[in-house]
């Protein structure tokens, strides 16, 4: 139950982040703190107590494992929400060398 | 919105999401007792099946292997996305002058760091090889070993070798590789259709559980996701890279 | 032997090659007519999985993976007829996107269009898949090819911006759509959407089944640009290069509704069976919401791409309202609506794009009196913002009686005279720009204290800036074609009989679950939809009047005289649009706790 906790935080303190933030980087950073909370809670809803690892290479058949399925799943995930923070990181680099600034409340050519 | 409605607004929201999610998380099964049928078969199919021993790779290439396609195709677009929005404010030549500009003053990293970065290259490529090619039979695979050897670019940089990192680049060449590598995977893909009963059909021998050509198709796989893992991530790097050189060159 | 899945593969290839070849191959048209020709391979795909289908659901393992005595263990694509004809709708507009794209995006790489396709590639998978973590994956795949494709012309600064808030709301929309899969895998261990509803049904609708429905339906309705999480729709959807926002305003929010849709059936429909008339509620009020909040904001805007946008919030907040009814009706007038109305859309935005290839502005003030140069383009134009106030025989038309017929017969008998109101509100802001704009009649439209300042950087790679003497038919002819195209789907006898067999098949979820997991055969479906009667016409005409109305009372100078208590309240609304993340962000946490808050009182 601490596990599935932890995850909950770490999507309220990420929100938390995006929604007070007044540097870019630190905004894009707190996404990634946000999607960690996606992993912890894939990963923990997976795990089998006295689970070994998926990988049978040494282990015999039997042996009980956690559940692999979120594994894969998590690391689709991962790569998917690094991807999104290369480009937002891309589009920081750009706003600050157009606007000379990385205060995410200094976007306000689109108003109305 | 001003900034104190904008902190009632979030931190309320933020409670009641909050107080909704521990609520949720209070239905899931315990901690420790996953349930669903879905986990118990896929590595048994793994294992029995396809003779693959590492289940997480074998179900990310073979069973939701359609999934790893787009994910896939997702660095893909995003490594061409953070080429594409670096480049536009960048004029030809810039890269090259500020990189010649970085070899002339000599690097401004730490002895230490060059000497270690200059040490790791070699075992890092070897051992992002090793993971992407014995992804089915140990921890690891494409994805993983890819970006370790994109690492490597950063090590390179990190090695003071700027002019070695500005060889790496011919971007068109790594733009042209990562493309390749999501063709291939989409190839293979196709193959299965062609050779077998569906897409994405396992079509090539399994092999015994254990050695490196096991599994049909998923070190194959794996190996085409590896080549595109490592071109995109080293073409997001370098792209970065070179707009440090940019501002290190303005002086900023 | 299903070729549903090549409709996406061919796509994909086709932009690996344009990719691979880019920097070798700089001629831009080649590259152009290779993405043509890779997205009409792709329609004609859906075409032929949509006509296999045959009325019935055609189900397709991937890696022949069938499931194993119940259990589902591979990806699936569940190509029913509504998900059929939606990814040909999502590829007939790539097509015309595309065939702009070769006049309208100058740059001298072929990464646009490799993108391009990748983009239409994902949209054809979503619409077609029965797995829940795929349609994540499909669901990232749009959105990251959207960022990088609004982002495009990155030398302005709206562009920039627009994608960077685009951007950051969607990624909190699709970390939260994350966190229910997790949830609901937690407790149904499993991942394929007909499995996942039948093990949901078999327990209660306890917290988890509330607040994961909150989360998915709140990751879904981010992209459907429902209030409140549709403030990043404008400044994304105004920024766009033309054929870009053609996609986005003609398929993309609609596909977020989709996928709703999908979900809410498939998954959630036996286990909150019993909480349905307060899901009706809640959805049905939702939609309403957006749809007025829209309609008041598009006929503010002086912007006009921003109009569309917002034009284009209010007709999901109707096409929400279709779905919301939770019947097979208003599931067909919804998905019927959502086609004609996107083709119209989307000729819509193409007009724009020709406008701003033509004059370098979309602001109604600088544009005034201009458009009489191009009048063939201002009729398209009347055309389309009638057809949008849902002008018989148009395809808007028809799925809006269709709409209306299925909520008088759900008791809401309230909802017709609110889409006449909305309709006439959108139709009429657009017939009110056609005049001033083409026309040179009517009082000016003000200068807007909100828009962005001129961009006098004339150099940019994206759209070509040159004035030319006659418009092109590459960026008419696609404009001409969607306008007939949605003529022909008000027209063509059938369509509401078809949409109505395709709904029941949609909601049919038992018979859905037995052929995916047991394969067993589907029963015949047979729908009771009528072409529309007296009402329907009735309603028609209010709005198409309204809109009438509308525009006449907005050339001849309304704002100046409004109430000030109206105008300070529109301000206030326009003020909360702000173009910062950090606002929109705090919209998004508050609409989906408000949501779960909702839910958990109708079921607790």
């Amino acid at each position: 139950m601490l596990a599935y906790l932890v995850a909950v935080w770490l999507l309220l303190a990420g929100l938390y982040g995006v929604i007070t933030s007044r540097h870019l980087v630190h905004l894009v950073l707190c996404l990634g703190v946000m999607q960690t909370s996606t992993y912890v809670l894939l990963l923990a809803i997976g795990w089998r107590a006295g689970g070994a690892a998926p990988i049978f290479a040494d282990i015999p058949r039997n042996t009980p494992i956690v559940d692999p399925v979120v594994q894969a799943l998590t690391l689709t995930d991962v790569v998917v929400e690094a991807t999104v923070v290369a480009v937002l990181l891309a589009l920081t680099v750009q706003a600050h060398k157009r606007f000379g600034t990385c205060d995410p409340d200094a976007l306000g050519a689109l108003r109305g | 919105m001003s900034e104190r409605a904008r902190l009632v607004l979030g931190l309320g929201s933020l409670a009641a999401l909050g107080a909704l999610l521990v609520w949720a998380v209070g239905g899931l099964p315990a901690f420790g007792h996953p349930r669903g049928p879905y986990a118990d078969l896929a590595p048994r199919i793994m294992l029995d099946e396809r003779h693959v021993a590492n289940a997480v790779t074998g179900i990310t290439f073979d069973l939701r292997g359609f999934d790893t396609l787009g994910e896939e195709l997702i660095l893909f677009v995003a490594a061409l996305g953070a080429a594409v929005l670096l480049r536009a404010l960048r004029t030809e030549g810039a890269i090259e002058e500020a990189a010649a500009d970085e070899e002339r003053r000599g690097p401004g990293t730490a002895e230490a760091l060059r000497a270690l970065g200059a040490v790791l290259v070699g075992p890092t490529l070897l051992l992002g090889i090793y993971v992407v090619v014995h992804g089915a039979l140990t921890p690891g695979g494409g994805f993983q070993g890819g970006v370790l050897l994109a690492g490597v670019l950063l090590l390179v940089y990190a090695a003071g070798q700027v002019a070695a990192v500005e060889r790496v680049r011919p971007v068109s060449l790594v733009e042209v590789t990562d493309a390749l590598g999501a063709a291939a995977y989409t190839l293979v893909a196709l193959a299965g259709l062609v050779f077998g009963v569906a897409v994405m059909d396992n079509v090539l021998p399994f092999g015994t559980t254990g050695s490196l050509l096991s599994g049909g198709t998923v070190p194959v796989l794996s190996v085409a996701v590896g080549v595109e893992v490592t071109a995109g991530v080293t073409l997001i790097l370098s792209e970065f890279v070179d707009q440090m050189l940019l501002r290190s060159r303005r002086g900023d | 032997m299903s070729v549903a899945p090549l409709a996406v593969l061919v796509p994909v290839l086709a932009a690996t090659l344009l990719a691979a070849t880019s920097p070798f191959v700089t001629r831009r048209r080649l590259a152009g007519i290779v993405a043509v020709l890779a997205v009409l391979a792709s329609a004609a795909l859906c075409a032929a999985a949509l006509v296999e289908a045959h009325g019935d659901t055609l189900v397709m393992w991937f890696g022949g993976w069938e499931p194993r005595s119940g259990v589902a263990v591979g990806i699936d694509f569940a190509v029913d007829p509504i998900g059929a004809a939606m990814a040909l709708f999502v590829a007939v507009l790539g097509v015309a996107a595309l065939v702009m794209c070769i006049e309208v995006i100058q740059v001298e790489d072929n990464l646009f269009d490799a993108i391009a396709l990748v983009f239409i590639a994902a949209m054809v998978g979503y619409c077609l898949t029965g797995d829940l973590f795929n349609l994540f994956v499909f669901f990232e795949l749009m959105s990251v090819c959207a960022y990088v494709l609004v982002g495009y012309e990155i030398r302005k600064r709206a562009p920039l911006e627009g994608s960077l808030t685009f951007a950051i709301t969607n990624s909190i929309g699709s970390i939260l759509l994350l966190c229910g899969i997790a949830l609901l895998y937690g407790r149904t261990g499993a991942l394929n959407l007909a499995q996942m509803g039948r093990a949901l049904a078999e327990g209660p609708a306890d917290g988890l089944v509330v607040v994961s429905y909150a989360l998915v339906a709140g990751g879904l309705l981010v992209k459907a640009a429902a209030v409140p999480f549709h403030f990043w729709t404008a400044d994304a959807y105004a920024v766009a290069p033309t054929p870009v926002g053609l996609l986005l305003g003609g398929a993309f929010s609609e596909l977020g509704l989709f996928g709703l849709a999908r979900v809410q059936w498939t998954v959630f429909h036996e286990v909150l069976a019993p909480h349905e008339a307060e899901l009706r509620a809640i959805l049905v009020g939702l939609g309403v919401l957006t749809a007025i909040v829209g309609a008041v904001m598009c006929a503010a805007q002086h912007h006009l791409k921003r109009m569309l946008a917002f034009a284009t919030i209010s007709h999901v907040g109707l096409f929400l309202v279709g779905i919301g009814l939770l019947d097979a009706d208003g599931l067909a007038g919804a998905a019927v609506w959502i086609v004609g109305d996107g083709l119209v859309k989307a000729a819509l935005f193409a007009s724009v794009g020709l406008l701003n290839d033509r004059f370098a502005t979309v602001e109604e003030a600088e544009l005034h009196g201009r458009g009489r140069e191009i009048g063939g383009i201002g009729v398209l134009f009347c055309v389309g913002a009638l057809a949008v106030a849902s002008l018989p025989p148009f395809g808007p038309f028809l799925g809006k009686t269709l709409v209306e017929d299925a909520a008088l017969t759900a008791g809401y008998a309230w909802v017709p005279a609110v889409m006449v109101v909305v309709s006439a509100l959108t139709g009429g802001a657009l017939l009110r720009v056609a005049v001033r704009v083409f026309l040179g009649r009517g009082v000016p439209a003000p200068e807007d204290p909100h828009s962005e300042p001129a961009e006098v950087d004339r150099d940019s790679e994206g759209e070509g800036e040159v004035s030319l003497a006659t418009v092109p038919a590459l960026l008419w002819a696609p404009a001409v074609a969607l306008v007939v195209a949605a003529l022909a789907w008000g027209l063509v006898p059938g369509v509401a009989a078809a949409a109505g067999r395709a709904a029941e098949r949609f909601v049919d979820v038992q018979a859905y679950a037995g052929l995916v997991l047991d394969g067993r055969p589907l029963p015949a479906v047979s729908s009771t939809l009528r072409a529309p009667g007296l009402t329907g016409w009735l309603y028609a005409a209010a709005s198409v009047a309204g809109a009438v109305l509308v525009a006449l009372a907005a050339l001849a100078g309304v704002r100046e005289r409004a109430p000030r208590a109206g105008l300070r309240a529109l301000e206030t609304l326009r003020g909360l649009h702000s173009g910062r993340p950090g606002d929109y962000a705090a919209f998004t946490a508050a609409g989906v706790a408000v949501l779960g808050g909702l839910l958990a009182l109708a079921v607790g």
